[in-house]
């Protein structure tokens, strides 16, 4: 079976007044028809510029996208005209930002912004498209949706929000659904409803989807693979039971280590990574985590390592890494022993 | 340094504080309604301490912090610092305190002044405050509280913008001890940190503590780090404080309601973990605090409002 | 200031209108020692000569011709340029501080105090400031200290305005908050940190008002209430020479060219100051 999305070698940088940022770095990876993925990384790993740059969402100038493929249902993505990207957009591809208040209209009602897509790309009356709004609505757990829709954004708390960001992401049933940060901005307890809501939407509609977060817990709970970004590279990913329990990445295991993980305050100190986050503007050179990496090698400072099928690890669990990590933490461990 | 206090004595008491917004009638702007941000507030920090304050946006946890600092009068209530009362003192009254108590913020690329180095910005309070001597003196002290806090003094010279979140932060922290305060109030210092820097900056600060016998209020809605940074927790919700207790208590015996939907919701780094949790929902509209409960004691220095 | 000398090479635009802005300077301090005819002496049988490449050394000569009464255009608008860069310099900085402070007190500030300066910023801009020069100019005379004042007094209110609106958003901003927590006084907080943070826009304002002045002056004099003849102004040899344009093109047009460069030369060095205060486009460069 073919992957429902299939990138190949993207690599995108920003011509800035500072010099060239190199965003994304050789991106390779596919996603499975009804797989969700999570993408974790932190601020300049990529994980949100590669995904809005194949399908044309990054400003071009600055962005540019030097070479890659991105396979959507057998179509190059990046080789589609602007006016065939618009209708794929909304249509078969649906997203949802992190920040639900800049993302809607604050001058349009609910009702407009959710329909607008609808009869864009369905033709739809403005009453078809209405019964299909309201559904969407209580579909995303909002209540008196017919009430509701004739309001305007100002009139929903944050997580009503974003069940309405959501709503308009799934409004027209698209293959793929990505989420960028899409509840970082909002309280625990809303971000837990949100959570299940997407859960109960891939039971209900099976849609595929990208969940795009630096939170580890949160793509914990919800991915089926996990993808672990830094420096615009992929260094790390695979089914989530794997990478959670046997890291081969000394990134993901420094990530890992250094959450609280409910420890109580006291004698030990928290493990932390040293020093900062890569500077994209310098010509990458190696592996982007060597400087910060107690187990880098001098291969890692000079050669990027690729990414591949970890050894005796179970299938698709793939490291980018010249060091064996299970090797290294089993040294330190008889070491201190 | 904290040996000299006995530990019975609060650093800090916060009584009954309140602070309302609006309310008012303007000038050609008619009458706003009163927003309650902080509702009779009260709680006590000791030396060395570090207190918790967790909530949800619009709790009031950042403008308790503020109000307590006196970067906004309350509207009703006291704010008892070694034992003097600091509501109503004039600011010339209120500049010797300033020394004593200072403020982190959450964003690390709004709270540096984008047009001044950032080693002026660090000198800054010693240069209101008349210490530090002269420049080049100034400069000596300058460059220990960078080494302080882990950042090279050769970027004294620079400004905010050629430095990451987690380096911003350092530098923040590096003004905010440069008084040899009593009490840091750190309003979500580590939230908007990369994942990777955020056990940096907690570890500094619990450095800090122990070296220079910090007392912080640590304001944060993750409630992972509270836990692992906390000696006791304070829960606010809609301006109300709904349980208070040693960290604990509130995390292994929480009592109220929506403390126990707050931690339930918590995600959880372990894919077998997070597939069985089923958080609790708590629906503030639906239960409303009466006005006139009291915070009622469960457990050792533990109250639940009720 | 080596260091800016040093930037200020760097940038092609920038440079290019230093220059220029220096050349028209060095030409209205050298002008009485170029050895060229006296700007005021008019002469009839000199009338209208059309310019005269050629004759750029030869004493006596008009390069850029001469206007109705025979007198040269060039030593015109070298003398012009002395009274009406002064006057234009003159107005925009005394303009651009006084607004400039204002603006942030009132953002500062906020309540009765901001009410009271927007007010006034309110009730001026109601008044057509064409109208409101003329009336002051008739009131107190035409002279070049006066003419200063009313051009600032036009100008004060934009940087005002703008830079209340900045502050407003500044003061929310945590550094502020940080300054306010190591109990910094008002006027620290003024200087150190808010001003620092307007300069962009305050340099952007400055400049279109530099041009905006110039042209201004330009008009009162026109209307006979800017620096009085036979003295001459950039202002004044644009109206006089309008009639004949189409006999007499160089009359008008080089004086037009005159205001043209020095506006073109200060936005130029205008846009590579706002770079320059800029720390994050400094080191970038």
């Amino acid at each position: 079976m073919t992957p429902l999305l299939d990138i190949r070698n993207l690599t995108v940088v920003f011509d800035t007044p500072a010099g060239t940022v190199h965003a994304v770095n050789d991106v390779s990876y596919t996603i499975e028809e009804g797989e969700t993925l999570g993408i974790v990384g932190e601020s300049g790993s990529g994980k949100s510029v590669h995904a809005l740059s194949m399908v044309g969402l990054i400003a071009r100038p600055p962005g540019r996208i030097v070479s890659g493929e991105v396979y959507f249902k057998g179509r190059d993505l990046l080789k589609l005209a602007p006016r065939e990207l618009y209708n794929l957009r909304g249509k078969e591809i649906g997203f949802v930002f992190q920040d639900p208040m800049t993302s809607l209209n604050p001058v349009l009602t609910i009702e407009r912004q959710i329909a607008e897509p609808l009869r864009r790309h369905f033709n739809l009356s403005k009453n078809q498209a209405r019964e299909r709004v309201v559904e969407l609505l209580e579909l995303v757990g909002i209540p008196n949706a017919r009430t509701r829709i004739g309001q305007y954004p100002h009139e929903f708390s944050g997580g009503m929000r974003q069940r309405v960001m959501i709503a308009i992401g799934i409004s027209c049933n698209p293959k793929l659904l990505i989420a960028d940060e899409a509840t970082t901005a909002l309280d625990v307890t809303v971000q837990a409803q949100i959570l299940d809501l997407v859960r109960d939407l891939k039971k209900k509609i099976g849609t595929t989807v990208i969940w795009i977060t630096h939170d580890m817990g949160v793509v914990a709970g919800l991915a089926d693979t996990i993808q672990v970004m830094y420096g615009g590279r992929i260094m790390e990913r695979g089914p989530v039971d794997a990478v959670f329990e046997d890291p081969r990445s000394a990134y993901t295991w420094g990530l890992l280590k250094s959450l609280p993980h409910g420890g109580k305050r006291g004698a030990t100190r928290l493990y932390q990574i040293p020093g900062n986050p890569p500077n994209l503007i310098e010509k990458p050179v190696g592996d982007p985590f060597a400087p910060r990496n107690a187990f880098a090698t001098e291969r890692c400072k000079r050669e990027t390592p690729p990414l591949l099928q970890v050894e005796d690890g179970v299938a698709g669990h793939k490291a980018a890494a010249w060091y064996d990590l299970r090797a290294e933490l089993k040294k330190e461990r008889e070491a201190s022993a | 340094m904290t040996m000299e206090k006995t530990p019975q004595k609060p650093l800090v008491i916060a009584d009954r504080l309140c602070k309302t917004y609006g309310g008012g009638r303007g000038f050609l702007a008619g009458s706003t309604p009163a927003l309650k941000a902080v509702d009779n507030v009260s709680f006590e920090i000791y030396p060395g301490e570090t207190l918790g304050l967790v909530g949800e946006s619009g709790s009031g946890k950042s403008t308790t912090g503020r109000v307590l600092l006196q970067l906004e009068e309350p509207t009703s209530g006291d704010i008892i610092f070694k034992g003097q009362n600091l509501t109503g003192l004039s600011k010339p009254l209120l500049k010797p305190f300033r020394r004593d108590m200072q403020i982190i913020f959450q964003d690390p690329y709004s709270s540096l002044n984008p047009r001044m180095t950032v080693g002026e910005f660090v000198g800054e309070p010693l240069v209101v405050h008349g210490q530090g001597g002269n420049r080049s003196e100034r400069n000596d002290r300058v460059a220990a509280l960078f080494r302080r806090v882990g950042l090279d003094p050769s970027f004294m010279t620079r400004y905010p913008h050629e430095f990451s979140g987690g380096q911003r932060q350092r530098v923040c922290i590096a003004r905010g001890i440069a008084l040899d305060p009593a009490l840091i109030v750190a309003d979500e210092p580590i939230t908007a940190l990369d994942v990777s820097i955020q056990a940096q900056i907690v570890n500094l600060f619990q450095d800090l503590q122990d070296e220079l016998g910090l007392t912080y209020l640590f304001i944060a809605h993750d409630l992972s780090m509270i836990r692992y940074l906390c000696h006791r927790v304070a829960v606010m919700l809609r301006g109300r404080i709904v349980e208070i207790g040693p960290c604990e208590a509130i995390f292994e015996n929480p009592q109220h309601p929506y403390t126990q939907a707050l931690l339930s919701a918590i995600p959880v780094p372990d894919p077998k973990i997070e597939r069985e949790r089923r958080p609790i929902a708590f629906d503030v509209n639906a239960n409303p605090t009466p006005a006139d409960a009291v915070l009622k004691p469960v457990g050792e220095r533990h109250f639940v409002l009720g | 200031m080596k260091s800016f000398f040093l930037a200020l090479l760097k940038s092609r635009a920038g440079l290019f209108g230093f220059l220029l802005v220096l050349v028209f300077i060095a030409g209205a301090i050298l002008a009485p020692y170029l050895g060229l005819p006296s700007p005021t002496r008019s002469s009839l049988t000199a009338r209208m000569v059309a310019p005269t490449w050629t004759s750029l050394f030869s004493p006596g000569a008009h390069p850029l011709g001469t206007d109705e009464l025979g007198r040269d255009i060039l030593s015109r608008i070298l003398y012009g340029s002395r009274t009406t860069l002064l006057i234009a310099a003159g107005a925009v900085v005394l303009g651009g501080v006084v607004g400039t402070l204002l603006g942030i007190v009132a953002g500062y500030y906020r309540g009765m105090v901001d009410r009271i300066l927007m007010r006034i910023v309110d009730i001026q801009l109601a008044l057509p400031l064409m109208l409101l020069a003329l009336l002051v100019v008739a009131a107190v005379g035409a002279s070049s200290q006066n003419l200063v004042v009313v051009l600032a007094l036009t100008s004060w209110l934009r940087y005002a305005r703008i830079i209340r609106g900045q502050v407003l958003a500044l003061r929310e901003r945590e550094f502020i908050l940080s300054a306010h927590a190591i109990g910094a006084g008002t006027w620290r907080i003024m200087i150190k940190h808010l001003l620092p943070n307007v300069m962009t826009p305050v340099l952007v304002i400055a400049t279109l008002e530099l041009a905006r002045i110039i042209i201004m002056d330009a008009a009162l004099s026109f209307l006979g209430l800017g620096v009085q003849p036979p003295s001459p102004s950039w202002g004044r040899m644009l109206a006089d020479g309008r009639v004949y344009i189409t006999t007499a093109w160089w009359i008008v047009t080089f004086p037009g060219l005159a205001i043209l460069l020095t506006v073109l030369s200060v936005n130029l060095l205008g846009d590579w100051l706002r770079d320059y205060f800029d720390p994050k486009l400094r080191t970038a460069r």
